[in-house]
């Protein structure tokens, strides 16, 4: 990502003179326009993160108050079976869920984009449409459909005469979360993907096409290299995604109250510490563990990808 | 491969088929819900989900969602839109104020600075969430609109994006020619730039829209008060109460359908009305002349 950055703008005139006067004025005008974002960016972003790191650094006494306990709070959260069990899960929940979503936003977005697929537009925007979904709602919903009661694989089960299915037993549930996921974010992912192969140059492939490469190998060798860069992207925040997994399984305990304890995911952890346990200190240390976690992983996974890609 | 027109024709129509079941998957849900909308709390139980009942009370469960207690789904409704809409512009705005002024201007510490912003797009949001709710109960505005539209100002991705779009879509020769001809910087942004834009602009508008109007975690932890809520967290109290209890809190469950139907038109109305802008504006990276 970092490529991004090296291009530096142009310098908006060349004439000699009074380039001096000019550049002056052009950094004035330049900090002008990007003081504003900084500064919110600084109170609203730098400083939790800066005051994450530094509460995690205390420890609160029932007597005495507040002390310095060192790395007392991260030897800890290294030692936290409830926190690693909770960190393990999300890498699972990673593993499985983020390459399915991503194979089938890719495999849409190419369709999509193959020019031989009919009503594309309805098949965009209505996989999209999840997206526009609140997770929240996504949640409950899915949590309706899944339920035993009035959910509709229950009404097909009955017809059928069998029993009906559970999707929130131990076993299913983390794949049940992994469904409603991939049902909100495919068409965001799709999107994204779309809009990169729409803006490959159509000469890359045309001379392809001339000499009789099928779409399917067009597709292959040609666009999904071309789109990369679009891909890597939707790695990122499919990582940061999987990661902070919050709202589904918060609003699923609910109706699986003995399958998804107060730690399912480590996001789950540092809230119920926080707000239920009044483990401030120790929920700012797993908050900020949680994102060096999610920016190590991301940043592994753009150095990997990036070499495997160059060599 | 032959490449006459039929072998062509018969791959599009295996194509449809298969993209028409994903279609399925996605559409379906939202199906199951719109039909459970019109239903009494009874009949979601005793019909079948994916067909509507006999009786219609579709409208009756508006109502009721809008008159229950108080009223106060109404006002989770507007406080969304209050929220989102005054976190969506802000962030926009600063989004392109700054993109422009990183892709437009040469000054010290232009790429460090740019690459500060970059590196920060993979820091969670939740991750700030918690040390930004303790920062925020030391100034006093938890449990205030504040602690939800403050945080929600900050789209590291948005700049990101509008200083992509504003280095291609902002031609270099017109800033000259409006600078030569004597008008402010300021000036120039809001009458020059602001167009050239546009596409941009939407884009990141109606995605930090949907980033607030969905968000859960922030106004979860910030607010406590009721009447404060956003429609995901007013949703989610009811849905607690709908599964807790019995008797007339099962009445609930259909306003919870209801409710949630209600929360989903108004971005998929903006989605769907604003495809042709925000559509183009994603395609920032290859916008070329």
């Amino acid at each position: 990502m970092s490529t991004t950055t090296s291009s530096p703008p142009r310098p908006a005139t060349r004439r000699k003179e009074t380039s001096t006067n000019i550049d002056r004025s052009q950094a004035r005008a330049g900090y002008m326009f990007v003081t504003p974002f900084l500064v919110i960016f600084l109170l609203f972003f730098l400083l939790p993160l800066v005051y994450a790191a530094y509460l995690s650094l205390f420890r609160e006494q029932l007597i005495g108050g507040t002390v310095f306990a060192g790395f007392e709070n991260y030897t800890r959260a290294f030692t936290d079976d409830r926190l690693l069990e909770g960190l393990f899960r999300v890498v699972r929940f990673f593993l499985i869920q983020v390459p399915i979503m991503l194979l089938l936003a890719l495999l849409a977005a190419l369709a999509i984009d193959s020019g031989v697929l009919r009503f594309s537009k309805v098949f965009r925007i209505g996989i999209f449409i999840p997206y526009a979904v609140p997770s929240v709602v996504a949640t409950l919903m899915w949590g309706y459909l899944y339920g035993r009661d009035f959910g509709p694989f229950a009404d097909l089960s009955d017809a059928i005469g069998t029993a009906a299915p559970n999707f929130l037993s131990d076993k299913v549930v983390l794949g049940s979360i992994a469904n409603i996921v991939t049902w909100e974010f495919t068409g965001y992912n799709m999107i994204i993907l779309y809009a990169a192969l729409r803006s490959i140059s159509t000469d890359l492939y045309e001379a392809a096409a001339v000499d009789g490469a099928s779409s399917w190998r067009i597709a292959w060798n040609i666009k999904v290299p071309a789109i990369r860069p679009a891909l890597f992207l939707c790695l990122i925040f499919s990582i940061i995604g999987s990661f902070q997994l919050f709202a589904e399984p918060q609003l699923l305990q609910r109706l699986a109250p003995n399958v998804i304890d107060s730690a399912y995911t480590p996001n789950l952890y540092a809230y119920t510490l926080a707000f239920t346990g009044q483990e401030v200190n120790y929920a700012a240390a797993v908050s900020f563990l949680l994102g060096l976690v999610i920016v190590i992983a991301s940043y592994s996974i753009l150095f990997l990808t990036n070499r495997r890609s160059s060599s | 491969m032959s490449q006459t027109a039929s072998p062509t024709d018969r791959r599009s129509n295996l194509l449809t088929l298969g993209m028409l079941a994903l279609l399925l998957y996605f559409l379906l849900p939202l199906f199951w819900l719109v039909v459970s909308a019109t239903k009494t709390t009874s009949d979601l139980f005793s019909t079948f989900g994916l067909w509507f009942s006999g009786d219609f009370s579709l409208v009756q469960n508006i109502r009721d969602t809008f008159t229950f207690d108080g009223g106060v789904y109404g006002r989770w409704m507007l406080n969304t839109l209050f929220y989102s809409v005054v976190s969506a512009v802000g962030a926009t705005l600063l989004a392109a104020l700054g993109g422009y002024g990183f892709a437009k201007f040469r000054f010290r510490g232009n790429n460090a600075l740019f690459g500060v912003v970059l590196g920060s797009i993979m820091v969670p949001a939740t991750a700030l969430a918690i040390p930004t709710y303790l920062l925020f109960s030391k100034a006093g505005i938890v449990n205030t609109p504040w602690a939800i539209i403050l945080p929600s100002l900050v789209s590291p991705f948005g700049l990101y994006l509008m200083r992509v779009y504003a280095q291609d879509a902002v031609a270099d020769t017109i800033l000259e020619a409006a600078r030569l001809d004597g008008a402010g910087e300021i000036r120039i942004f809001f009458q020059v730039v602001m167009r050239s834009l546009s596409p941009g602009l939407v884009t990141v508008l109606l995605f930090t829209l949907v980033a607030t109007w969905n968000n859960y975690f922030l106004p979860l932890i910030m607010l406590n008060d009721p009447k404060l809520y956003p429609i995901t967290v007013g949703l989610s109290s009811w849905s607690s109460q709908a599964v807790g209890g019995s008797g007339s809190s099962a009445e609930l469950l259909a306003l919870v359908v209801t409710g949630s139907l209600l929360s989903v038109v108004p971005l998929i109305a903006a989605f769907l009305l604003l495809q042709r802008y925000w559509q183009s504006g994603l395609t920032a990276g290859g916008v070329k002349e």
